[in-house]
């Protein structure tokens, strides 16, 4: 279209356009072949061994979908879809909540805020591993800090990582304290963009503070909070580290608690069965993406972006 | 008394507002309590022996501050190599990231050229991708390329990033064409007009894109865990998480390789905490 409308010079600009053409390509190339080798021809192989039994080093053999019917009837596959739905639902809303609160409390020009933030962001810079460990320490039954000071009021504190319909709510403890910040950190970007006259506005209307949050604040952040949304689900299907670390498979809480990652990762790495294993993710895959559709749709709906 | 009225209400009005400031202080404080805690009590609990660390009821200070566990974890962890090996896969990432995902980003906001549309579509599809499909093909072509426990091993997913790729376009596109038109009028090709002209305006999305790169890189677990099975080609993350089978009930030992996990990161975190804050800012209002 453009280069009809300067046709005189269509000679020059072919030329031109190809030397442009050529630095394009060059340029995109590094993340483009990268992305290939690394990401597209993974996931069609991952979709390829999904079909195949492969055991240790021996050759694939093709089973076609038996890997997904040998799965589809593991009681486990389902328990750990649960777990990994359970934890959806413990960690985002109650996650996401708080650190919106703590981010509109931060939003209030108060004093110390930059202090508040770094402090509330500091899980973030540490290595899962020292975060899982500190609280296994402090979640320890017999001599955790906390059952503790539970048991100063008398009451014999629970087997927070051992009980298995509790393992799994501990985990999404550790797990909101350790992203509340990272979340606070995006919203609070979010607010600071918010132009006060909105405000100054509402408040000339005689809008209280309650009302001014639930019809400015709410709708002006929603595509970040969306946004926050969004990621923290992600990350919550995919969550490994943690359960990986608190709940070996000795651990009587393992089975209500293992959730689709680490199912994954013993079928892979523990158990060598690749095939099956690829059939796990390939599910957790189609689980995620159900998420994200179903999400986006939601988007539509609920999300204000003017 | 009208006129007396006045004062006393803007009074009251005044005091409603430092009681509320008050009481936001203290809900910040606690909430900053429960964060900071675990890692105090990290501390106190890795210079304990490990009697005073199972006492009960608990004892808040060791007895002494010797830093016998420390010691030993040295002794246990070749935490030199540990430190080595995160540094240079976190720099390694960075530099890869930022190089690759500067230039494309450049080309799909400022360039046009046949396929880009096809190209752009397999970045986003690599982002929608959740990166645990890639793992076993991944872990399965660095076994071909005999490169299983190498620091290549630890750096190689992250060669190229689709997230850095996306994020640095939206920056590119925000940049102004007359830039570019006005460069090219002097005389620069389409490189000099990226690197010289473009590329320098974009340092605060590099920073945001590196911080981030870090971050990942250095809490990544699973893949470190999957590629290398010898202690001394491990990450921070990864190495630590040893001490748990080793030291399973040695309380004050594992508390201090977590802190020497963690204080390295903790410093340069505490050194340009506006960059880290505002560079992952960053990274979700522009994505």
């Amino acid at each position: 279209m453009k280069s009809q409308a300067v046709n005189p010079d269509l000679r020059g600009k072919k030329f031109r356009f190809k030397s442009e053409w050529a630095w394009a390509w060059l340029m995109v190339a590094p993340v483009i072949i990268g992305l290939i080798v690394l990401n597209i021809y993974p996931f069609i192989d991952s979709i390829i061994m999904s079909l195949y039994k492969s055991q240790g080093l021996g050759p694939a053999k093709f089973v076609g979908l038996q890997n997904y019917v040998k799965m589809f009837s593991d009681k486990q596959l389902w328990q750990s879809t649960w777990n990994s739905f359970y934890f959806v639902i413990l960690t985002v809303p109650v996650g996401v909540f708080i650190a919106l609160l703590l981010a509109v409390l931060l939003n209030s020009k108060i004093k110390g805020r930059d202090a508040y933030r770094c402090i509330y962001f500091l899980p973030m810079v540490v290595a899962p591993a020292a975060v899982a460990m500190v609280w296994r320490w402090i979640f320890n039954a017999e001599v955790g800090i906390l059952n503790q000071m539970i048991g100063v009021f008398g009451i014999k504190g629970p087997n927070w990582l051992s009980d298995p319909n509790l393992a799994i709510v501990s985990i999404a403890i550790i797990a909101i304290w350790s992203a509340v910040g990272y979340d606070l950190v995006m919203i609070l970007a979010g607010l600071q963009s918010i132009s006060a006259s909105y405000y100054e506005a509402a408040e000339i209307d005689g809008a209280n503070a309650v009302q001014r949050f639930f019809h400015i604040t709410v709708p002006l952040i929603s595509p970040t909070l969306f946004f926050v949304i969004l990621m923290r689900t992600m990350n919550s299907l995919k969550q490994f580290d943690t359960v990986y670390l608190l709940v070996k498979q000795t651990n009587p809480a393992f089975k209500k608690s293992a959730t689709l990652m680490v199912l994954f990762y013993r079928e892979a790495f523990e158990k060598f069965n690749k095939g099956y294993a690829s059939a796990i993710v390939m599910w957790s895959f189609v689980i995620i993406m159900i998420f994200t559709v179903f999400q986006f749709v939601a988007e539509k709906k609920l999300v204000n972006y003017d | 008394m009208t006129t007396a009225a006045k004062p006393v209400s803007v009074n009251k009005e005044s005091s409603y507002r430092r009681n509320a400031k008050l009481l936001v202080h203290i809900i910040l404080i606690m909430g900053s309590f429960i964060m900071i805690f675990p890692f105090v009590w990290m501390i106190l609990t890795s210079f304990k022996t490990q009697g005073e660390a199972i006492m009960i009821p608990p004892i808040l200070l060791p007895s002494s501050w010797e830093p016998v566990s420390y010691v030993e974890v040295l002794r246990t962890l070749p935490f030199d190599k540990l430190y080595f090996n995160t540094i240079v896969l976190m720099l390694a990432r960075i530099v890869c990231a930022t190089v690759t995902s500067s230039m494309a980003g450049f080309a799909f906001a400022k360039l046009e050229f046949p396929f880009k549309k096809l190209f752009f579509f397999i970045v986003l599809t690599q982002l929608m991708l959740p990166s645990q499909v890639f793992i076993i093909p991944q872990y399965g072509m660095l076994s071909a390329m005999n490169q299983l426990n190498t620091i290549f091993a630890l750096i190689f997913p992250g060669l190229v990033s689709a997230f850095g790729t996306f994020f640095l376009r939206q920056f590119y596109m925000g940049l102004p064409n007359d830039l570019s038109e006005a460069a090219k009028l002097d005389g620069c090709n389409v490189f000099q007009t990226f690197f010289l002209i473009l590329m320098p305006l974009t340092k605060t999305a590099m920073m945001a894109l590196a911080v981030f790169t870090a971050l990942f890189a250095y809490s990544d677990m699973m893949w470190p865990l999957i590629v290398n099975m010898n202690i001394e080609k491990m990450t921070l993350s990864a190495g630590i998480s040893s001490l748990q089978g080793q030291h399973s009930t040695n309380y004050p030992v594992m508390m201090a390789g977590s802190a020497l996990a963690m204080i390295p990161m903790l410093v340069l975190y505490l050194l340009f905490q506006r960059q880290f804050i505002e560079g992952i800012a960053l990274t979700g209002t522009k994505a």
